[in-house]
């Protein structure tokens, strides 16, 4: 895991300069290289930070201005932002999703955690079945088995209208999060926990004495994703929740704002970067976490 | 103390090891039980069943299999916008963000910035994002063709032109790139020094130098971004489904019944004709088998790919 903290740390260092110094016509060929290279990167940086720099723009435009074309605005309409929190059902969203994501990512993380163990460190018979088996459920497209699941929470258990379904079934396990976590705990060396069990820690005591404290930052990678995950959902809310506008999320409901203003692009605007604001304040604080994940996903193994 | 002799103690310290891996992992095996292999079945069982979620289900044999591959009028463009989507999808997913990926590694200053501004748009929650770019891309008050316009360019319709809304959506897909640039900028980083250097003193130039050093070392992790994204790209669903109600301009919330796949069915997926088959016209059958159909492609095109990179699982076995 050489790179896993690529995303805050700085570039390697630079080959180190031979001992004479180079000829001028090398020189030049690095500046025009240089030159170049970070034209380039400004052109596609334009292209990925451009967007955010619109939808904001447009975010605290008046409502006639929204509908110009106009690329800066010419009165700053801050309460845009208010007026989208005054929006009938805005608040109730927001607690829908923060209860969807907080539980959700809570199930996930305490219900993987033991069977990641258990596939990364115990020796037993089916061990590598059981770990395909994981794979395949992430391969599987969530519609392949929504209909079935759909009829059980709604006409058996009558949980429709609410978001339980999605957030019940996270009590036993998230495919993605064992995959990840276990590859983590792959790399603990096993002395570790031999040690634990010499002075005489039993198996649970040694995950959460031993193993816990030193998976934290593949701890905090899942929980992130899934906290993102269930944030960004909106395939999930639409099957349970659209019934009860009462239980939709920030994600679902987002789509609706614009309805109840057909026209306003500024108050959509401005709800579409307060849904946005959470997941990017939180990873301006856990930078290091979530580029590991990601990495750990793509390159272990 | 066991012995080799002792065998009952042996044999229960066996059957405690294999409760004890029982335990750990029973969360999983309840959940894929319950949630994986119950509704999987049910699906194929619902698959021969006439079904309107009312009344009770009845066998009706293959006539749901036979409606919705032979008959049913929606069954041809879906699969025809998910298989375009899948291939130039990730196709362009992979190569751009093999290039951000390269450029980030190339860049001397600022490095922090760009990363971050790299990464950014792959946060941004799949609808907000959709909504942004429908705006961005509106052909009458959007950013995007104000500027392309005043520079003397006529811009598409974007969302709202069957010929341009995949591409849009591609488009959209591009911006989100970060998860796929961090990871092959990891791979590229990783490429051994010492390789480069050989091929500097063999005078190779830069072509050579990613053909015969870089790319062999990141096939790997090439063939991953393949395979995640022609899984995730299957399952493509929020951003065609809120992008082309959106762009429509029909003011209708969600739950609305409305033909998906604005305009002219040109950004209706699979997933989407599975939601509306089961949602909305309530027919069971039919969903499931569309589902099924899904679930096949997705897995033969995985277990082909996966072939490739058995690597995955691997680490520790």
């Amino acid at each position: 895991m050489t790179a896993t903290t690529a995303l805050s740390a700085p570039s390697a260092p630079a080959r180190p300069a031979a001992g004479r110094s180079p000829a001028p016509a090398s020189r030049r060929r690095a500046a025009l290289h240089w030159i170049a290279v970070h034209t380039v990167a400004i052109a596609a940086a334009l292209f990925f930070i451009l967007p955010f720099v619109f939808v904001f723009l447009t975010s605290v435009m008046s409502d006639d201005q929204a509908l110009s074309g106009d690329l800066w605005p010419t009165e700053w309409n801050w309460s845009n932002y208010a007026d989208v929190f005054n929006t009938p059902g805005f608040l109730d969203w927001w607690r829908n999703s923060l209860m969807y994501a907080g539980l959700g990512t809570l199930f996930t993380v305490c219900s993987s955690i033991p069977v990641a163990y258990a596939l990364a460190k115990f020796r037993f018979r089916g061990r590598r079945a059981a770990m395909i088996l994981v794979i395949s459920t992430m391969m599987l497209p969530p519609q392949v088995i929504v209909i079935p699941m759909y009829l059980v929470w709604a006409q058996q258990l009558h949980l429709s209208g609410s978001l339980w379904p999605l957030i019940i079934p996270m009590a036993f396990g998230d495919a993605y999060s064992i995959f990840l976590l276990r590859q983590f705990l792959l790399t603990i060396p096993r002395e570790y926990l031999e040690s634990a069990k010499v002075d005489g820690s039993g198996e649970f005591g040694t995950l959460l004495r031993i193993v816990i404290p030193m998976a934290k930052p593949g701890i905090a990678a899942v929980a992130l994703f899934q906290f993102f995950y269930c944030w960004n959902d909106y395939f999930g809310p639409q099957i349970y929740a659209s019934q009860n506008p009462g239980a939709w999320t920030l994600s679902y409901g987002l789509e609706s704002f614009k309805s109840a203003h057909s026209v306003n692009w500024n108050l959509t605007m401005a709800a579409t970067l307060l849904v946005m604001a959470p997941v990017i304040i939180v990873f301006f604080f856990a930078q290091k976490a979530f580029v590991e994940g990601v990495t750990l996903t793509g390159v272990k193994g | 103390m066991a012995t080799l002799t002792n065998a009952p103690a042996l044999r229960r310290k066996a059957r405690r090891e294999r409760l004890r891996t029982l335990g750990f992992l029973s969360p999983w095996l309840v959940g894929f039980t319950v949630f994986f292999g119950y509704p999987l079945v049910a699906t194929v069982y619902f698959s021969f069943m006439h079904y309107n979620q009312v009344q009770a289900p009845t066998f009706v044999g293959l006539r749901n299999w036979r409606y919705v591959l032979e008959q049913m009028p929606l069954f041809g463009p879906a699969l025809w916008n998910t298989l375009w989507l899948v291939v130039v999808m990730v196709a362009l997913r992979v190569v751009f963000g093999l290039g951000i990926g390269l450029l980030v590694t190339k860049v001397k200053s600022g490095v922090g910035f760009f990363r971050t501004a790299f990464y950014l748009p792959y946060l941004a929650p799949p609808v907000a994002a959709t909504v942004a770019f429908v705006f961005l891309l509106n052909p009458g008050t959007g950013p995007v063709n104000d500027i392309l316009g005043s520079i003397g360019i006529h811009a598409p319709n974007w969302f709202n032109d069957p010929a341009w809304a995949k591409p849009s959506l591609v488009l959209l897909s591009l911006w989100g790139i970060g998860d796929l640039m961090v990871i092959f900028m990891a791979a590229l980083l990783d490429v051994p020094k010492e390789q480069y250097e050989a091929a500097d003193l063999d005078g190779a130039g830069a072509f050579h130098k990613f053909r015969y050093v870089t790319w062999p070392s990141i096939t790997p992790i090439v063939m991953f971004a393949v395979v995640t994204g022609v899984v995730q790209t299957m399952q493509y669903y929020t951003q065609a489904l809120v992008a082309g109600k959106l762009a429509s301009g029909v003011s209708v919330g969600p739950g609305s019944v409305i033909q998906p796949g604005y305009p002219d069915h040109s950004t209706l997926t699979v997933p989407q004709l599975v939601y509306s088959l089961g949602f909305q016209n309530f027919n069971t059958g039919a969903a499931c088998v569309l589902s099924l159909v899904l679930f096949a492609i997705a897995m033969a095109v995985t277990t082909l790919l996966m072939r490739k990179r058995a690597g995955l699982l691997s680490a520790d076995d």
